[in-house]
């Protein structure tokens, strides 16, 4: 089968996890990873396994820019406002794995039909990724007039970035809440737990649908339809338990294990947003084949 | 005025107390509450959601009245008493600082868990920008051993802060402990400390004398223990214990007495006590808000409340994860049958 090339900006632990997830896929074929410090432990395994490597960042990709068609930007917010500039000019396609946001919201398991011929898309946050596809379960059999989540993540799994500017999670994510997942009002919570051994992310989903719209068994069908999408790029997405049912409220607790590729499996919010990244990668190629072929 | 204080009192019934209620404050109650206070010479009135800026939520509790009206109902009626804010960052955002700042707020306490004061430093720095007084609120502060708080101080510090807590959430905390944790920060921070502390092992007031003892200034108390779980350190008890030890907080006790009783006693819906389930989380360094939320589901899956708090204690589960609550006893509900 023929396949789109693309590269990884970014040679840090999510660089490197995209790596791992890239050599398995069936429609992509990653040629080059982009770093800045030849040094980096992602930089040195892309070597070893055969990669095209790249340590003088993006200026030093686009003096090779046949090199791939489809790149992934997994470095920073700040970093992306200028990749994302040089990259549109050059006509690749990016998924912004930062919190940059210059392109369109997509939740892998949601809108990215939608965007196919965008350039550049974003995935918005592991808690987005995560819980907006059951806000949008909800939604899509009973109005959801409210969407509230909360993610509980383990201290270990929350890097600098996150941290130093935890404010863009969740304004970002209640934005997305409402604009991806379909809830008129959009809330989002991050917690952080340090407990050791470390503990899976966790998501919890209140909704609360219109008044006199409530239809248990829609929705009941619905989320276990929406799971099986996640799992099938997410295989360590699940629900904890049944969702809760309580007038117009519903509560869906959700758990995320990461497939532990160069990430711990217990950073399943990482690991959301890499599976993410490539399942929408595959869409934009099949996307990109399909025109070729027409 | 601050002169002639000893210590510095934060009186925190109208933030810690807001889980005591369900958050159901009105505004006529901060009014009243608030300009009582004030009478009194209180220095600092907290005013917020129970889980600071933006904690009305479905996870903790919707508010009753939106808390930037209570806040401006606060300030209004404060000439003396300043008022303070609580934010925890992952909750609440520096828009809601913003707004808390342009109603007239003037102290921001930023509060994160025991272990992860670096989340904090944007909260820490812009509400210095708006000119705000600044705490770090350590909270949960028994889940790290001493060494860890010292490290966490001293980043607070590091960000700007004007205070360092050690915040006593679950009430689990021995007075010897809190005599280690606050010596150890004396020694460590060249900013103020402070201690909050929680009754449900009935130790509210010895930790907060031995704290005081030890060095804190900044003291953190609720009128008839107005506050989560079996309530704070009791504000009126604790001005006239200080004044028997020639303690001076410059509130004056009639005053903060006749409020106490007439005032916020009509409020609660019944008397702060230590009953079996605040006692339990004391017992077990659960999180106080977290006995409403326990009961309450207790009684949904008919199982006893303490169950679900011993058993979330054992989980380690930290500050703000009410969640985990229903989840818990959903499980406890499900192992019975």
């Amino acid at each position: 089968m023929e396949k789109v090339k693309v590269a990884i900006l970014g040679s840090g632990n999510i660089g490197t996890d995209l790596m791992i997830k890239l050599g398995r896929s069936e429609i992509l074929e990653l040629t080059t990873v982009i770093g800045i410090d030849p040094n980096s432990d992602g930089l040195r395994r892309a070597k070893e396994l055969g990669y095209t490597t790249i340590s003088d960042g993006i200026d030093g990709f686009l003096k090779t820019p046949e090199l791939a068609d489809i790149i992934f930007d997994a470095t920073s917010a700040k970093a992306h406002l200028y990749n994302s500039k040089v990259l549109k000019e050059a006509g690749k396609k990016v998924i912004d794995m930062t919190p940059a946001a210059v392109g369109p919201y997509v939740c892998a398991a949601v809108n990215i039909q939608e965007h196919l011929e965008k350039d550049n898309i974003n995935l918005i946050t592991c808690g987005g990724q995560a819980t907006i596809p059951m806000v949008h379960a909800v939604n899509r059999v009973c109005p959801v007039e409210y969407a509230e989540i909360v993610a509980t993540i383990s201290s270990r799994s929350a890097g600098p970035g996150t941290r130093a500017n935890i404010d863009e999670f969740t304004e970002t994510t209640s934005r997305a809440i409402e604009v991806v997942g379909g809830a008129k009002k959009g809330k989002a919570i991050i917690i952080l737990n340090p407990a050791e051994p470390p503990i899976l992310m966790r998501d919890t989903v209140y909704t609360l649908v219109e008044e006199g719209k409530m239809n248990e068994e829609a929705i009941r069908q619905s989320i276990a339809e929406m799971t099986k999408v996640v799992q099938s790029y997410v295989p360590g997405y699940r629900l904890r338990t049944e969702p809760i049912f309580d007038g117009n409220k519903v509560t869906i607790f959700l758990e995320v294990e990461g497939a532990g590729d160069y990430l711990p499996k217990y950073s399943g919010n990482l690991d959301i947003m890499t599976a993410a990244g490539v399942k929408i990668a595959e869409e934009f190629a099949k996307n990109l084949l399909q025109k070729q072929t027409v | 005025m601050e002169n002639n204080r000893d210590i510095i009192i934060t009186e925190v019934a109208l933030r810690d107390g807001s889980h005591a209620i369900a958050h159901q404050y009105t505004v006529e109650q901060v009014l009243k509450v608030a300009k009582a206070l004030n009478d009194a010479n209180v220095p600092f009135i907290e005013v917020s959601h129970g889980d600071g800026l933006a904690g009305s939520s479905l996870q903790y509790g919707l508010s009753k009245t939106n808390e930037m009206e209570l806040i401006e109902a606060a300030v209004s009626v404060a000439d003396k008493s300043k008022i303070a804010v609580l934010l925890i960052p992952g909750i609440g955002t520096l828009h809601e600082l913003k707004e808390a700042a342009n109603l007239g707020a003037k102290m921001a306490r930023i509060a994160t868990h025991v272990t992860e004061a670096d989340v904090a430093p944007q909260h820490i720095a812009y509400a210095k920008e708006l000119g705000m007084e600044t705490v770090g609120f350590l909270m949960m502060n028994h889940m790290a051993p001493v060494d860890k708080l010292v490290e966490q101080a001293k980043l607070m510090e590091s960000y700007g802060a004007d205070t360092v807590y050690v915040v006593d959430s679950a009430g689990y905390l021995l007075p010897e402990q809190v005599r280690e944790r606050i010596r150890a920060l004396k020694q460590s921070v060249g900013i103020n400390i402070g201690f909050h502390g929680h009754n449900n092992l009935s130790l509210a007031m010895a930790n907060t004398l031995v704290a005081i003892e030890e060095g804190a200034t900044r003291i953190d108390g609720s009128v008839r223990c107005l506050g989560a779980g079996a309530g704070n350190t009791q504000t009126e008890v604790l001005v006239a214990v200080c004044e028997r030890m020639g303690i001076k907080t410059g509130i004056d006790l009639y005053k903060i007495m006749d409020m106490a009783e007439d005032i916020v006693a009509p409020i609660l819906p019944v008397p702060q006590e230590i009953t079996r389930d605040s006692l339990t989380l004391g017992y077990a360094g659960v999180y106080s808000s977290f006995a409403l939320h326990a009961k309450r589901a207790a009684t949904k899956f008919g199982i006893d409340s303490r169950d679900i708090l011993i058993e979330l204690g054992k989980r380690k589960v930290v500050g703000g994860q009410e969640d985990m609550i229903v989840d818990v006893a959903a499980e406890i509900a499900k192992n019975k049958n």
